[in-house]
């Protein structure tokens, strides 16, 4: 099984982002936001009075988060399995080190792909390094959906898997221990 | 197939204005004092009824919150991790990891690593004791694997509703 020697923990900073300073209140605001706007006409006044500080500063910190990235962005967020989405799949490829960047980049704007990450290998099982999640209605679609990244990656593609998920196990916003 | 068929039938109960409300707002929610108000003037409705409808796309299920998307990894200290544990020994896994309110996600696949879930911790030391943790009480190792670099431009996903030739509400 897995050599532990191998195995350490070290939590590499990705190489383009910075890590965002947030303060209690950021963090407070996040908490609150995860679980959902509520649907008021003044949805931002119910999360300035819980938090007992001014709605225009409330709009500004999230705001403030958008525009430095901790926000990605905000949304009525789709249950694409509700919606039909049922075969949702990780699938995996070990490309060459020196050509991710272009091909992450490539991979990352397809319409049918919702995540693309470069994550490191862990060798000797786990040779792949990029990641991307696809979503189709059900295996076969996914199946012709792999094939297009196989062929956009091309003779760079030295390996590559697809995961499908079969239970939802747990699934919940961020949260803080506060 | 079973599945396009509940998939059709799912698609053909949505009201325009309801495909509207899951497709196009995915990014570029508004923030201001009333966002729902704002919406209907897109849409050409009223405020009362976009929230009513929002409200009961989420009784029904289509949609899990209405809230901030927040970046993985630029709060705190984050990983994906997976584990290779036993058909048998695999439900008594899942509920121990889920009892971590750090692990946010956690997903049973097919494969030989089976259990995969995302842990975020406000920070590394945190993080790396829960690993530990885990890996102690489950007697399994975990394979961590952070996010070195995301590649994509997160806007949402296009649900493929056929919008255009869809009219009134």
């Amino acid at each position: 099984m897995m050599d532990k020697a191998v195995a350490d923990k070290v939590i590499i900073e990705p190489e383009t982002e910075e890590k965002v300073i947030l303060d209690d209140i950021d963090r407070k605001i996040v908490d609150i936001t995860q679980s959902g706007l509520p649907l008021v006409s003044r949805p931002y006044n119910d999360i300035a009075l819980r938090l007992g500080i001014e709605v225009s500063d409330v709009i500004a910190r999230m705001k403030s988060m958008q525009d430095s990235g901790v926000i990605r962005r905000i949304a009525a967020v789709p249950n694409h399995y509700a919606l039909g989405y049922k075969a949702n799949g990780m699938t995996v490829w070990d490309v060459p080190d020196d050509r991710i960047h272009e091909l992450g980049e490539k991979v990352g704007q397809l319409d049918f792909v919702s995540h693309c990450y470069q994550r490191p290998r862990f060798l000797p099982e786990w040779p792949y390094n990029l990641f991307a999640m696809v979503h189709a209605h059900d295996r076969a679609e996914a199946s012709l959906l792999v094939k297009k990244i196989a062929e956009l990656i091309g003779e760079d593609d030295r390996g590559h898997d697809i995961l499908f998920s079969t239970q939802i196990l747990k699934k919940t916003g961020l949260r803080f221990n506060q | 197939m079973q599945l396009n068929t509940e998939n059709k039938l799912n698609k053909q109960q949505l009201s325009a204005l309801e495909k509207h409300l899951l497709n196009d707002f995915q990014h570029d929610f508004p923030l201001l004092s009333r966002p729902y108000k704002k919406i209907a003037d897109k849409l050409g409705t009223t405020e009362e009824l976009v929230i009513e409808t929002l409200k009961q796309l989420q009784e029904r299920g289509y949609v899990s919150r209405v809230g901030a998307v927040f970046r993985a990894n630029s709060i705190g200290a984050s990983t994906l991790a997976a584990m290779s544990i036993p058909e048998e020994e695999l439900d008594a896994v899942a509920e121990m990891i889920n009892e971590y309110s750090e692990v946010n996600h956690n997903y049973q696949r097919e494969h030989h690593y089976n259990l995969w879930f995302v842990l975020t911790a406000s920070d590394e030391h945190t993080l790396n004791a829960i690993l530990d943790d885990i890996e102690h009480r489950s007697g399994h190792c975990v394979m961590y694997l952070p996010m070195l670099e995301d590649f994509h431009i997160d806007l949402g996903f296009d649900l493929g509703f056929d919008l255009e030739h869809d009219s009134g509400y």
